[in-house]
């Protein structure tokens, strides 16, 4: 039994990541840098962040309990600020990189286009935000142990799982929006992202009333998928051309 | 007291390894830019013609696909360390055996004795490294060949052979598997054999990548097990600051040896490198064949011009500097049609074009292999966040690695790798063992996600 819980909650958390990673990004080295540099990237905001939130706790009272929700929820709202800023540096940084490749090649054209590099950017955030949140429930699944014995919510792992999958392919989507705004220039854009992700993370403390934070959580996924889409330069036109193109070669072959 | 001896081969071994890391990394500074198992006397040329911008182009458009063919054998590696150290209880089991190299014990009653006998461990664990590097540099100089490739050769036969059977034995136990000795020897003595044959001599290109991923994780899961905690967080420190004096300071022993390799033409210990093509293992039999080439003018229509042409060429020079040899072109042509028959390249490449990103391998030393191994594997063990600190260090070390390589394709001379892929790894095993982990722990407590 731990077994099966380990693997389908492995599944569900990661499968969509790994999916989009073995079939967009692994046959291309540039993609994997990027990828593997964006989890660096969403690893040092996570670091900053939880430097403040440790000074915080060392310089506070440890039995006041709800002083150290009262911080860790401080805490988790910086780390959301902190990722943002770090999205944009990241962003700054591919800006560079992209320039000084393109400069660099023979048509002075780019290898990778700045949507590209959003995308990777974004799921590179989700991946490791996700393996931070999900890695070690997942070796706790495997041993033995009851969920939930002392009261807790029995649904504790597949909640878990769930919510590592919105958050990763959120991560994403909010990537190739974020980058498509500081492209365009449009920082409303930047903002709507920034108070989407502390949205998200805010539903997540109503846990364990899990209608709260879950259901919602989806919703807004769902949202920025489309948004993604839209603004990435999908259209309606180009939904139905993939769906023709499908049944056109269903048809000629 | 076969430990003595082990590890004394070991530390040999090792001890050769830093050498041939950096080396490596040096060859590896050069072989971004040429043709790698060329002739040295090659490399100084090319850097003259590196500042032409496409061939910086080349570098650093080659420069991706170069990073990820070090990326998959060094993640191989660390999943190798980390799931044995998960799964095989003996790599961190406290037998309260120790290296003779690191005599301190760590097990003291104050934190101030423990403090000082692991930095005593760690200086004379560096310094023996030193001595090493020092009497290799030495042997290399004075062209004592046979002494540096019988030691090779004891010290992998050690690894190959000894060090398999305890970790085959181990992972029997842990899986409860019953194993006959014959059979046992059996497997052990192909495995060795083959190994041997892999490393010093030729194989297909996979197998012998294969096997110096498995003595690296063999080597790195020793250190693990026998090198206490303090003493091997002060090593890997120390020795990438090692490492960077050695390479990058003129006196550097490292530089010598890199400097001596280049001028007698001679690729360096090839036997303890990681290589991502099969080209320095036909290279050995290159030289010789090429300077026959040099020699015989069957063979090349211009001889007397050959070896200038032939350094220049290996340069893996792009087809625009070829093509403004118009008048060598015969010369280049026919050069690079013997070399490659020789070199048993793939076949379907148009002769005028050197610059073929087929030809530019990448090498990382097994050092450095064992060392990034190392510090994942001690991570894993030792820190009580578990996986996301073995996964926050796995990824420092493989941005440390990409750093390194970018580099190398801007400097273009022999880098040490060890530094800036340590120096993160450490930075990113304390922070996250003591900041991030009780942050994550309280957030996951609460399923709170940010």
């Amino acid at each position: 039994m731990p077994v099966a819980v380990f693997f389908g909650c492995a599944f569900i958390a990661f499968g969509p990541a790994l999916a989009l990673f073995v079939f967009t990004i692994a046959r291309e080295p540039l993609r994997v840098i990027i990828l593997i540099a964006g989890a660096f990237f969403w690893l040092l905001s996570l670091l900053l962040s939880s430097l403040v939130w440790f000074i915080a706790v060392k310089a506070s009272n440890p039995e006041n309990v709800s002083l150290q929700k009262g911080l860790l929820i401080f805490g988790a709202v910086f780390s959301v600020v902190l990722q943002e800023v770090f999205r944009f540096a990241y962003y700054r940084l591919l800006r560079k990189a992209n320039e000084g490749l393109a400069a660099i090649s023979e048509e002075n054209l780019s290898p990778i286009s700045v949507q590209q590099m959003a995308y990777v950017a974004g799921l590179g955030f989700g991946i490791m935000s996700g393996a931070f949140s999900m890695i070690n429930i997942l070796s706790d699944s495997l041993g033995p142990g009851t969920v939930g014995i002392y009261g807790d919510s029995q649904y504790y792992f597949i909640t878990s799982a769930f919510m590592t999958m919105a958050m990763t392919l959120l991560h994403t989507f909010w990537g190739v929006v974020f980058f498509d705004g500081c492209e365009k220039r449009r920082w409303w854009v930047i903002a709507a992202v920034a108070a989407l992700h502390l949205l998200v993370s805010g539903l997540s403390f109503l846990n364990p009333s899990y209608e709260g934070s879950l259901p919602p959580a989806y919703v807004i996924m769902v949202l920025m998928a489309a948004w993604a889409f839209f603004s990435s330069g999908g259209s309606l036109q180009t939904l139905t051309q993939v769906w023709m193109c499908k049944k056109n070669g269903v048809d000629s072959s | 007291m076969d430990f003595m001896e082990i590890h004394q081969n070991n530390v040999s071994s090792e001890g050769a390894e830093p050498r041939r890391r950096t080396s490596e990394s040096g060859e590896r500074g050069r072989g971004e830019t040429e043709l790698n198992g060329q002739p040295p006397s090659a490399r100084p040329i090319p850097a003259t013609v590196t500042e032409d911008d496409e061939d910086e182009e080349l570098t650093l458009k080659y420069g991706a696909k170069h990073v990820i063919m070090l990326f998959v054998p060094v993640t191989l590696c660390m999943v190798v360390v980390v799931a044995t150290i998960k799964s095989v209880s003996f790599y961190t089991q406290n037998d309260g055996q120790q290296l003779i190299y690191t005599p301190f014990r760590e097990d003291t009653e104050t934190v101030g004795q423990r403090a000082l006998n692991s930095i005593l461990n760690a200086a004379i664990m560096i310094s023996v490294i030193v001595v090493m590097t020092l009497v290799l540099v030495l042997l290399y100089k004075y062209r004592c060949y046979k002494v540096i490739h019988g030691w090779l050769f004891i010290s992998s036969l050690l690894l190959l052979f000894f060090f398999s059977f305890i970790y085959l034995g181990e992972v029997f136990k842990t899986y409860n598997v019953a194993m006959d000795y014959f059979t046992l020897a059996v497997i052990i003595w192909n495995f060795g054999v083959v190994g041997m044959i892999c490393i010093h001599w030729k194989g297909p290109l996979r197998l012998q990548q294969a096997y110096l991923i498995m003595i690296s994780a063999l080597m790195a899961l020793v250190f693990i097990k026998y090198l206490p905690e303090w003493t091997s967080w002060l090593i890997l420190a120390v020795i990438s600051v090692y490492d960077l004096l050695a390479v990058l300071c003129p006196k550097g022993p490292l530089r010598i040896l890199v400097e001596t390799a280049q001028e007698r033409n001679e690729p360096i210990f090839p036997a303890l490198i990681y290589s991502s093509t099969m080209v320095w293992l036909v290279g050995m039999a290159d030289n010789v064949e090429t300077r026959k080439n040099n020699t015989s003018s069957s063979s090349e229509p211009e001889n007397p011009a050959s070896p200038g042409q032939q350094s220049e060429d290996d340069g893996g020079f792009t087809s625009a500097w070829v093509g403004q040899q118009q008048q060598q072109l015969g010369n280049l042509q026919s050069t690079e049609e013997s070399r490659r028959e020789v070199q048993q390249m793939p076949s379907a490449r148009p002769p005028a074009d050197p610059a073929d990103d087929e030809e530019r391998g990448v090498k990382l030393g097994l050092g450095d292999f064992i060392f990034y191994s190392m510090l994942v594997g001690k991570a894993s063990a030792t820190a009580s966040g578990d996986w996301n600190t073995t996964l926050a260090c796995f990824v420092a070390i493989l941005i440390g690695l990409c750093l390194t390589l970018l580099l190398l394709a801007i400097f273009k001379k022999a880098l040490p790798a060890l530094p800036i892929s340590i120096t993160f790894g450490l930075v990113f095993y304390f922070a996250t063992d003591n900041l991030v982990r009780p942050f994550m722990d309280q957030l996951a407590l609460h399923q709170f996600y940010i």
